[in-house]
């Protein structure tokens, strides 16, 4: 990789004279352009008024801090594999094998985390860098083997969930109940601290070198090439922060449980890319935004708590579950193409 | 550098040299042993057919292609370039011909790409970035295109010019700009002609290539002429036509040829009162064998008449097709009724450029080449062969994708694959802008084919010259509508440009 090149000396600014044009204002461009961010944040706030209305419904009081903590809580491993879903959706690309790596971390957490200070350090480390190795073999197997990601990750989902399996064969293994505290303390909502941590991560990517490269991969690979991206080693990383956060995904989903379960992340590679699409990410790469995806989230989680609350028929609830999904997706989809056509 | 563009005796080597250059795509030699130098301090520009090499040359010098035989040289040197960043390290940047911009990111984050300007915790400082950003932008007199704007949003002219700011910012030594007016008005030339002449005075080498000779010749110092991949010779001064014989290696006497007589005269499309957004009730008759052109100033409602005509545009008006009352509310139904739109920007409109030309052609006949709901094989291919070879599309074969063919065959897909369908009322929309001349002359001929086989066709054209010459009558719209008819024999060029000038002023 050559060096980047030393910053241009930009052209002397007072030969300019005279008026410029007026410039639309910053507010109204970061409107018009980040539509789905805007609609993922609504759709959030009508959630929650929703929530709050059939929980008010149900017992003639507003939810209060137990609520929060708890949906915080629950839906923390969503928010944390959806934003590390959202890196490689931003390539134009989908990982599969979230849910696996989210189960073998899990599984990892489970047997081997043991009540001592040393090892809840020295444990989730290892599992967050096992989650980035991951990544980092989806990364490979398409920015250098040239595999479509969908196959790619399909393969490797069965192989980590394999591994998963092998580490912890029948739910169990045990979560000290220190490390569910700091991570999901059931009492208080704690847990909002990482929601805003992962926010400036993302604030961060979204101005570093790798997160330019990362969105110009997914605005035109050839383009990004052309302006001498290392459009191989941008994919690679994607991955591999995928990875990471799927493996971060997995600690919070073994605390949420306080025991360890290798299948209870399946879920979450089909739930963490529809908190994508609510959150406004384009599937096919180079646009969205990380808050967006955050908001999406908490979003799938409310629709399930509002459904809890709705006196459905437990046996029918994954088929609402799927059907308010779907509704949402295609409302944020329709609203978003209208409103960015009519601008 | 300053040592390196002095030798010992005092003389200037060339900026940039391309000694012997060869490159192949496949089967095909794009650029075949090719010579090719300019000097600090002047405006060199490369000219040639369509798939004459010149993109590839550009590439070869730019960093962008490596070369499969040959050298490169910079300020004397021989230098191997294994990218665009080890050209740019040498001052060597390159405004390529299909836009390297990324269209939902800002005009500012395109700009300053890589060059971000980085704050606390080495993160790109946004607000910065767009002052800066701004700063580079009115600096080059450009300000109307605002930083903050996404490039998806700015017309084609104006993602073209930040292309060109991206690269004049980087303080180049030698700057290849690739068709860099194709997308540009008038005005937006004249901006770049600025520039470079500004360059040129601070002894920078500029390489372009452009398929119109007016502009060569009013900004050019040198001029090299480019066919089958290698160059014919390089030239101070060369005329118009001389340059054209050796870019075809073909005397293109009767450049253009003549309309055939008309043999019918029986109505094929009538159109009154067409209104609707920039159409203000124009009418007009199209008879069979017709070439009838529409002319006048850029902006004057002439793709609203072709995209209303073709459905693909909301309008009231009567719109009689063959005797019949027509409604036309979408392209289907003007494909029904045996019309066919080639609109100009074939990038977006039409063509699908990953597919290949077999599919393209027989897009609008797949019915009848399909059977069971599969695709046909020989059937298809046999037509698809057949319009290959009778509008003489240049392809390395059926199966290679649209993509890979030059603009002026891509055209000629889309012509095909109307013919293909029979369509009896050709829309041609500006068919031959960007087209290099002996794909132009060949669209003559075969318009004027059609119209012997007695098809009608609707011919608007940016170029009155064209018009002028090829077509039984001539419209002339303003604002809207059909201000003046002019009739052939006996049409100039200057006719259709006063018919639009004059009645513009004595409507005002
Ligand atoms: N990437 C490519 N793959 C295959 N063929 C190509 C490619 N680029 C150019 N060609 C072919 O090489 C020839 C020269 O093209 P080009 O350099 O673009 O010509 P020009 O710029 O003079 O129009 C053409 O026949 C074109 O089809
Ligand atoms: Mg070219």
């Amino acid at each position: 990789m050559p060096p980047i090149d030393t910053p241009a000396v930009p052209p002397d600014p007072t030969a300019a004279a005279g008026g410029r044009r007026p410039r639309r204002g910053k507010v109204t461009h970061f409107l018009g352009q980040n539509v789905g961010l805007v609609l993922a944040l609504v759709m959030l706030v009508a959630a929650i008024v929703l929530y709050c209305a059939v929980y008010w419904a149900e017992t003639q009081s507003l939810p209060g801090n137990f609520e929060l903590t708890s949906t915080v809580n629950n839906t923390m491993p969503l928010v944390l594999a959806a934003i590390g879903q959202s890196f490689v959706v931003l390539t134009r690309g989908l990982d599969l094998s979230i849910g696996g790596t989210m189960d073998l971390a899990n599984a990892l957490a489970a047997v081997h985390i043991h009540d001592s200070p040393g090892s809840m350090v020295l444990w989730s480390v290892i599992v967050l860098a096992i989650g980035a190795g991951l990544g980092l073999v989806n990364g490979l197997l398409v920015g250098v083997g040239r595999l479509q990601p969908i196959l790619a990750t399909l393969a490797t989902l069965s192989i980590y969930q394999g591994i998963a399996i092998k580490v912890l064969p029948q739910p169990g293994g045990s979560i000290p109940p220190v490390y569910t505290s700091v991570l999901v303390n059931p009492f208080q909502p704690y847990a909002l601290l990482y929601v805003l941590l992962v926010a400036l991560v993302w604030y961060a990517f979204r101005r570093s070198r790798i997160g330019v490269a990362i969105f110009a991969i997914g605005n035109d690979e050839q383009s990004a090439r052309a302006n001498g991206i290392d459009t191989v080693r941008a994919r690679v990383t994607s991955f591999t922060l995928s990875g990471l956060f799927a493996g971060a995904a997995g600690l919070f989903l073994a605390a949420t449980a306080t025991a360890g379960d290798a299948t209870t992340g399946n879920g979450f590679t089909l739930t963490s890319i529809v908190a994508c699409v609510l959150g406004g990410m384009n599937l096919f790469g180079g646009r969205g935004s990380g808050i967006g995806v955050i908001a999406g989230a908490f979003v799938t989680t409310m629709i399930v708590n509002i459904l809890f609350f709705s006196n459905i028929d437990p046996l029918y609830q994954s088929f609402y579950e799927g059907l308010f999904l779907v509704v949402a997706v295609v409302l944020s989809t329709a609203i978003g193409r209208f409103l960015r056509r009519s601008r | 550098m300053s040592e390196a563009t002095q030798t010992a005796g005092g003389v200037v080597p060339p900026a940039v040299e391309g000694i012997r250059l060869a490159k192949a795509f496949g089967g095909v030699q794009a650029v075949d042993s090719a010579t090719f130098s300019a000097r600090p301090g002047e405006v060199h520009a490369l000219v040639g057919e369509n798939g004459a090499g010149k993109s590839t040359l550009i590439k070869l010098l730019g960093g962008r292609l490596r070369p499969d035989a040959g050298e490169v040289r910079a300020a004397g040197r021989k230098v191997e370039l294994h990218g665009a960043d080890d050209a740019h390290a040498l001052g060597i940047w390159t405004v390529f011909q299909e836009l390297t911009l990324l269209p939902w990111m800002t005009v500012a984050e395109n700009l300053l790409i890589r060059r971000e300007p980085r704050g606390r915790l080495g993160l790109i400082d946004r607000d910065r970035m767009v002052g800066e950003a701004d700063r580079v932008l009115t600096w080059l007199g450009i300000d109307h295109i605002d930083p903050r704007a996404l490039i998806e949003d700015l017309s084609l002219a104006q993602r073209q010019m930040v292309e060109i700011a991206r690269v004049i910012i980087q303080d180049p030594s030698t700057l290849l700009l690739d068709e860099p007016t194709s997308s540009l008005g008038e005005k937006e030339v004249a901006w770049l002609f600025e520039l470079i002449q500004g360059l040129r005075a601070d002894g920078k080498c500029i390489i372009f290539t452009s398929h119109r000779w007016n502009e060569i010749t009013s900004i050019a110092d040198r001029i090299t002429i480019f066919r089958n991949g290698a160059e014919v010779g390089t030239f101070t001064e060369i005329d118009e036509d001389r340059a054209v014989t050796l870019m075809t290696g073909r005397q293109l006497e009767a450049f253009y040829p003549q309309p055939p007589a008309r043999a019918h005269d029986r109505a094929v499309l009538e159109v009154e009162e067409l209104a609707g957004e920039g159409l203000r009730n124009a009418s007009l008759t199209l008879h069979a064998s017709e070439i009838l052109g529409v002319g006048g100033l850029a902006g004057h409602g002439h793709r609203e008449l072709f995209f209303s005509l073709f459905g693909a545009q909301a309008h009231s008006g009567r719109i009689v097709v063959d005797g019949r009352p027509a409604r036309i509310r979408s392209p289907r139904d003007a494909a029904r009724l045996g019309m066919a739109l080639v609109p100009e920007d074939r990038k977006t409109e039409g063509l699908l450029l990953p597919l290949s030309v077999r599919a393209n052609l027989t897009l609008a006949v797949l019915p009848a080449v399909s059977s069971l709901g599969l695709i046909g094989g020989a059937r298809e291919r046999g037509l698809a062969q057949g319009m290959v070879d009778a509008l003489k599309i240049r392809t390395p074969g059926l199966g290679n994708p649209v993509r890979q063919l030059s603009g002026g065959n891509q055209q000629k897909v889309l012509l095909g694959r109307w013919l293909l369908a029979d369509s009896r009322i050709l829309l041609l929309y500006d068919v031959t802008r960007g087209v290099d001349v002996a794909t132009k002359h060949e669209i003559y001929e075969l318009m004027m084919r059609l119209a012997g086989e007695g098809r009608a066709l609707l011919y608007y054209s940016s170029d009155a010259e064209e018009l002028a010459h090829l077509c039984h009558r001539v419209l002339v719209m303003r604002e809207g509508r059909i201000a003046a008819e002019l009739s052939a024999p006996g049409i100039t060029a200057e006719d259709i440009v006063t018919a639009a000038v004059r009645e513009s002023r004595a409507a005002d």
